[in-house]
């Protein structure tokens, strides 16, 4: 099963990749003990988006659909973990409702997505589909301000955001602060290494296949449309995940976080690092929102405009993505290197062969 | 017996129709040959066999099933496999890609791969495994998908135009390939324009004429057909 973790449908493979994986990661595990506290809060806060890139990544880079429904599942999914939260009475039933509002995110990515693939939405459209239906809710949400708008004890509370959810916890542990950190860590590790054994998979295989050539796939007696739908169904998961992991770390969440800035920001991460890889897209999404982050300390409306400008240079200068262009160069120019570097060794050998006989 | 029987089948686009009223009975084991001029219904047929198209009117039974309703994927996990009339490959994929997705279904990773390199090898495309489907010439790109259609084992070949875009000596390699596939049981049904082609392969040809059955039976009998000779070979070629 291992062995799917490299293969022809991921960037890097082998000894130094993977030797390069273990370095970041041990540095990563590290960094806290190194770093503040609030420093680290901070990029507990980059690693909860990295799971919707992802799963943008693997339903538009592997599967050919452009969804602009990624902040609908973050957003179902989140105030699904607050309504639940409050209303299981939070505590050790916290991770209960994690784990029920990704469910209830991927069931909604299950309805919609059927109704859009068996009716043969595809192309462009998936993306106005899906951006209006995120519309949709991010609008309906702005107006549940009323006493009205609750589910038991959780009220909706309109643009003024949902609140007074418990964080994640274990008995009488809160999940917080570097526990969090960790607890992002591990779940990055297991998604990033579950993602290339499945896209590497004959899953995947049919995945890539479907993104090229729907109807050769579909002569080759695969039911495209049910690999599409669980694309989407995983993809859209992914979205619940960070909606759920992102009110359980701020204990808050708003309709701001749906709308349309929100829901155009996983398109430039995942556009911008190269769609077509999963780590491209890790890397390069973890970069972006650090960056971003510490441009909106002084202005945010700059870091919207640079995120646009970033998303039009891609397109007009790198349409496969920056980080996955680099990872190439890299990769190729370190092949080249080897391989001249085993010529030269041959030569030597065949030049040495006539004295040692 | 018949392996494949169209009944009545009518197809209609608007105020057009490209087929109309057409019964065709392929027999298992044979190469059949559907022919005709330009615009005669041979690829709607077709479409309507492998099911890009829903008929207006009419049945179409596989081992004596009704598959009318059925999407193209159904009918291929029936047995029937199909190569369009343009290469229709994953471009972006790897060669060997191609043809592992084709055969994934049927074997384990280590039979697969011998398998792969078989196919590769039948098709002459070995040295090319490693590059992407849509550098290869558009001859390559044709034998590549008939390597696709055939990695299915299929009870029923479908072919529309398989030889466009390839040069005669690959021409006469892939009806020598046809052959050799038909030889171990497998039906072929063949759309084609080429006429040393179907002479090379047919065994039993249909004549379609303004989307309706002009006439049937073996080529030479065919050929001799002078209304035949006039709407489609020309008088010229009919001896």
């Amino acid at each position: 099963m291992f062995k799917l973790l490299d293969g022809s449908q991921t960037l890097g493979r082998g000894w130094t990749f993977w030797s390069c994986f273990l370095v970041v990661l041990t540095a990563a595990l590290i960094y806290p003990v190194f770093a503040d506290s609030y420093d680290v809060g901070n990029f507990s806060y980059f690693l909860i988006w990295i799971f919707m890139a992802l799963g943008l990544c693997l339903m538009w880079g592997y599967g050919g659909m452009l969804s602009f429904g990624q902040t609908l599942f973050f957003g179902i999914s989140g105030y699904a973990y607050g309504v639940l939260a409050i209303n299981m009475g939070g505590g050790s039933t916290t991770i209960a409702a994690l784990i029920l509002s990704i469910v209830i995110a991927m069931i909604a990515a299950g309805i919609l997505g059927y109704f859009m693939i068996w009716g043969g939405i595809n192309g462009i459209f998936f993306g106005i589909v899906t951006l209006s239906a995120t519309l949709v809710l991010a609008f309906f949400l702005g107006q549940t301000a009323g006493p009205e708008w609750h589910i038991g004890p959780a009220r909706l509370n309109g643009y003024n955001g949902m609140k007074g959810m418990d964080p994640l916890a274990v008995g009488d542990f809160y999940i917080e602060g570097s526990a969090l950190y960790y607890f992002m860590v591990a779940l990055i590790v297991i998604v990033y290494l579950a993602l290339r054994m499945l896209v590497n998979s004959r899953i995947g295989n049919v995945i890539v296949a479907t993104r090229e050539n729907p109807q050769r796939a579909e002569m080759l007696g695969y039911d495209v449309r049910k690999y599409q739908l669980l694309t989407f169904i995983i993809g859209s998961g992914l979205a619940g995940l960070s909606g759920a992991l992102y009110t359980s770390w701020g204990q808050f969440i708003t309709p701001s976080s749906i709308g349309l800035p929100a829901a155009a920001m996983p398109i430039v991460w995942v556009a911008f690092s190269g769609r077509t890889d999963l780590t491209a897209t890790l890397v390069g999404s973890f970069l972006l929102l650090f960056g971003f982050q510490t441009i909106t300390v002084y202005s945010q409306q700059a870091a919207l405009v640079l995120m646009g400008a970033l998303l039009l240079a891609t397109v007009m200068l790198a349409p496969q993505g920056f980080v996955l262009g680099v990872g190439k160069l890299v990769a190729d120019r370190w092949t080249a290197r080897r391989r001249r570097g085993a010529s030269a060794a041959l030569a030597d050998a065949s030049r040495l062969q006539p004295d040692e006989t | 017996m018949a392996l494949v029987d169209v009944k009545g089948v009518t197809k209609r686009f608007g105020g057009l129709t490209a087929v109309s009223d057409v019964d065709l009975t392929v027999n298992a084991g044979e190469i059949h040959c559907l022919i005709g001029p330009n615009g005669a219904g041979k690829s709607t047929l077709f479409k309507l066999i492998v099911g890009l198209y829903p008929p207006t009117k009419g049945a179409i039974l596989f081992d004596s099933i009704d598959i009318t309703e059925e999407r193209p994927f159904a009918r291929v996990q029936r047995g029937m496999s199909i190569k369009m009339q343009a290469p229709s490959v994953f471009k972006e994929l790897r060669v060997r890609q191609n043809i592992q997705i084709a055969l994934q279904k049927r074997f384990s990773d280590a039979k697969r791969v011998v398998e792969e390199d078989r196919l590769l090898t039948l098709l002459h495309l070995a040295p090319e495994s490693g590059k992407l489907a849509g550098a290869l010439s558009h001859g390559q790109q044709q034998w590549l998908e008939i390597g696709m259609a055939l990695a299915l084992q299929p009870q029923l070949l479908l072919l529309d135009e398989p030889t466009a875009g390839m040069s005669p000596e690959e021409t006469f390699r892939t009806g020598e390939l046809i052959k050799s596939f038909n030889a171990e049981g497998m039906t072929v049904l063949v759309v084609e324009h080429d006429m040393a082609f179907v002479r090379q392969i047919a065994q039993r040809v249909t004549v379609l004429h303004l989307g309706k059955i002009f006439a049937r039976g073996n080529l030479e009998a065919i050929i001799q057909d002078e209304k035949v000779a006039e709407i489609y070979l020309g008088k010229t070629h009919a001896h």
